[in-house]
């Protein structure tokens, strides 16, 4: 194999990653305060379609733009789940249907493809998108310069939110009190912390991630709009919460493999290996499960959160 | 100061009032966005329903789109009603389709009504397989069920593609002209069609009686049989279904079977009266298995009113399909149905708790996790996951729960 085709592959794994990355850390933090929000392919989509549209439309120089395209998109996606939060988190509502709710509400047939519509975001061309940076203007370096130092600026924000999200989970207070709201809401009430709070402010987080997320695509990966385009990545992105064990560092790695994943079966292929794509689609899945399994539901032992998915109250 | 307490019992005006109230919500809602949209709300909303219940052919149309929805919605209701979660309707419902394109295809010159017999057996097997296999890793496992069939899903959804798209199998039409430009699958005999006898011009598919059937069957079941009271002694509390002797694991796989037949069932349907033949890429389009789950949750996982629900989403599909263009956008049927079930969501709050005005007393907080550190008032949180829509408080078969 030669080293471009390695060099391609790993700025596959983190361009393509970068995404589920923003996504999977948002939903990683309001899982580890024991919300588990399974609409995030509906967020990731409206973000995708208000972002895309925000850069079309508005005027001004092209920073700038981008900026308020990516919040938002972000705040999108942070709407969404504020709506999510209201009624699962106050009002007790079932996360299950109520995420999967967000999720269809927000899919193909929903409210993403009706911006669009009304937007008239498909077949148009983006004016302006996320172009690579040159960083410290080291991109020439043999080997290490063309994957760390000349990526768009989606890829480094998605290592500034691995590192920010794991700092913050293991070495702040709020982040303590955090997983320990998703372990025991109710030891965690005890002991003074907001519990309601603590999970509507990261649920919110969550949404305004996988928005985020969502605008990558628009705005850097494909630039461009079809209805549906992240074709079901929010549900990877939950798998790989789960394959990560809840553990921000391991969802990049996890976020990576995938990226380089996708491109792996177009590599093989020009080598004359045929799998076919489904193959290699299908395994993050599959991996998700044996993960579970091979936990054998001791999310105790594994760190998963164990009040994930339980409403909490104080009135009985 | 508003007050929110627990409701201890409901009165029967209270429960009629608050759904039909947040479908009023809902309509006003949607009635708003179409305002904003520029779209005019009273000519769509004519569209619609002339476009899905009154004109003859709509109506046909509705029940045939209704009826998978329909089963796949029984299918998250078996499951949700004792506090375990298949939400991988939409996988099985593949799964389904698949047996059921494979038997169809293999039975060819056979009587119509043999062929879809095998197709409805074979399909509920087969989604019966794939329910299986979250059914067994939660109860011998303690494996999270709702994940492993949400992942299900996808793998069941890839595995379909692959069949159509990337193979060469025994489901896919090579020999066409059509087949040759782009891959699609075989067309199963014409025998093997679901009939949809005609009532006053209206089809009446046959997917549609042996749904109503199914959701009476369920109905009683879950009302008048040991198992629907295995079922509710479980969801109340797993440990205590366990001190009375049952056999908890057995019943968790029972039911996931159960509800896996009812989605393979879903997917013979879809095949007999809608596609006749394997088509991956409207399955995908359509996610019945998805809008089956909310059918349920509008339905209060009442079997029958989930009946009610799936028809009521079937006409909203429906109308969306045949209105979509330049005044109807492909988005809009999704987005409707999203605040119809958000409405009805927030009004199954107003089933489980009330809200009061009363004067401030002093020393007297208002309850619902408010963030002063007080003494909770109740020591034990309740650990639900079934909140707001119609499930009482069940508690969640928990990890620790069935080990």
């Amino acid at each position: 194999m030669s080293s471009s085709i390695e060099v391609s592959l790993v700025v596959s794994g983190l361009t393509y990653g970068a995404p589920l990355v923003l996504a999977g850390t948002g939903e990683l933090l309001n899982e580890r305060g024991g919300v588990m929000n399974l609409g995030v392919d509906g967020m990731m989509l409206v973000g995708a379609a208000t972002g895309f549209w925000t850069a079309l439309t508005l005027p001004g120089p092209s920073w700038f733009v981008l900026l308020v395209a990516s919040i938002a998109a972000g705040a999108a996606g942070a709407l969404m789940a504020a709506l999510f939060g209201v009624v699962c988190i106050s009002w007790h509502a079932n996360q299950i249907v109520t995420g999967l709710a967000l999720a269809i509400g927000g899919g193909t047939l929903g409210l993403s493809s009706y911006l669009a519509s009304v937007g008239n975001l498909a077949g148009t061309a983006p004016r302006h998108i996320f172009n690579p940076i040159d960083l410290f203007g080291l991109h020439g370096l043999p080997g290490v310069g063309p994957v760390l130092f000349h990526e768009n600026l989606i890829v480094y924000l998605s290592w500034i939110a691995t590192a920010g999200t794991a700092f913050y989970l293991y070495r702040t207070r709020s982040g303590l009190f955090l997983r320990a709201v998703g372990e025991d809401p109710a030891a965690a009430d005890a002991m003074g912390v907001n519990v309601v709070r603590y999970r509507y402010a990261h649920t919110i987080l969550g949404g305004f991630m996988a928005g985020l997320g969502g605008a990558s695509y628009t705005l850097a990966l494909i630039p461009s709009w079809t209805n549906g385009l992240t074709a079901g990545l929010g549900f990877i992105v939950i798998g790989l919460v789960i394959l990560s064990l809840w553990n921000p560092l391991l969802l990049f790695g996890g976020a990576f493999l995938f990226g380089v994943v996708i491109n792996l079966g177009y590599v093989l292929d020009t080598r004359g290996v045929t799998v076919p794509p489904e193959f290699f689609a299908a395994l993050p899945y599959v991996a998700a499960i044996a993960t579970l399994v091979l936990l054998r539901g001791g999310a105790r032992r594994s760190g998963g959160p164990q009040a994930l998915g339980r409403p909490y109250s104080r009135v009985g | 100061m508003i007050r929110i307490e627990r409701r201890l019992s409901l009165k029967l005006w209270v429960r009629l009032c608050v759904p039909l109230g947040s479908l009023l919500v809902a309509f006003v809602i949607i009635t708003l966005l179409l305002f904003l949209s520029g779209v005019g709300a009273w000519s769509t909303y004519s569209a619609m329903i002339s476009a899905s219940i009154t004109s003859t052919s709509g109506l046909s149309e509705t029940f045939v789109i209704a009826t998978p929805i329909v089963l796949t919605g029984l299918c998250a209701t078996m499951t949700f009603r004792m506090g375990i979660y298949n939400i991988g309707g939409e996988g099985q419902l593949y799964m389904g389709a698949m047996a059921a394109t494979a038997v169809a295809l293999e039975l060819h010159g056979e009587p119509g009504y043999v062929i879809i017999i095998a197709m409805s057996v074979a399909a509920a097997l087969a989604g019966c397989v794939w329910s299986l296999i979250p059914g067994l890793l939660r109860a011998y496992f303690s494996t999270n069920e709702i994940l492993v069939s949400l992942m299900l899903n996808y793998v069941a959804g890839y595995f379909i593609s692959y069949l159509i798209f990337d193979s060469r199998s025994y489901w896919r039409n090579l020999t066409s002209a059509a087949g040759q430009v782009y891959p699609i699958g075989k067309t199963i005999p014409a025998a093997s069609w679901w009939p949809a006898p005609s009532l006053g011009g209206v089809g009446i598919p046959l997917g549609l009686m042996v749904a109503i059937v199914l959701a009476a069957v369920c109905a009683v079941c879950l009302r008048r049989s040991t198992l629907g009271f295995k079922m509710r002694t479980t969801a109340g509390s797993v440990s205590a279904a366990r001190y009375a002797g049952l056999n908890v694991r057995r019943l968790i796989v029972v039911v996931m079977l159960i509800s896996g037949a009812l989605a393979g069932i879903a997917g013979a349907v879809q095949v007999g009266s809608a596609s006749h033949a394997l088509d991956p890429t409207g399955l995908e389009q359509v996610q019945y298995g998805y809008a089956g789950i909310i059918a349920a949750a509008l339905g209060a996982f009442d079997p029958i009113a989930v009946f009610a629900a799936g028809l009521l989403l079937g006409a909203i599909n429906s109308s969306g399909s045949i209105l979509v263009g330049p005044s109807f956008p492909i988005g809009l049927t999704g987005t409707i149905e999203w605040i119809v079930l958000f409405s009805v969501i927030s009004g199954g709050f107003l089933l489980n708790f009330r809200v009061r005005w009363r004067p401030r007393a002093s020393g007297h907080k208002a309850g619902l996790g408010r963030g002063e550190p007080t003494v909770p008032s109740s020591s034990e949180p309740t650990p639900t996951l079934a909140g707001g829509i119609g499930i009482s408080k069940s508690t969640q078969v928990t990890e620790r729960g069935a080990r």
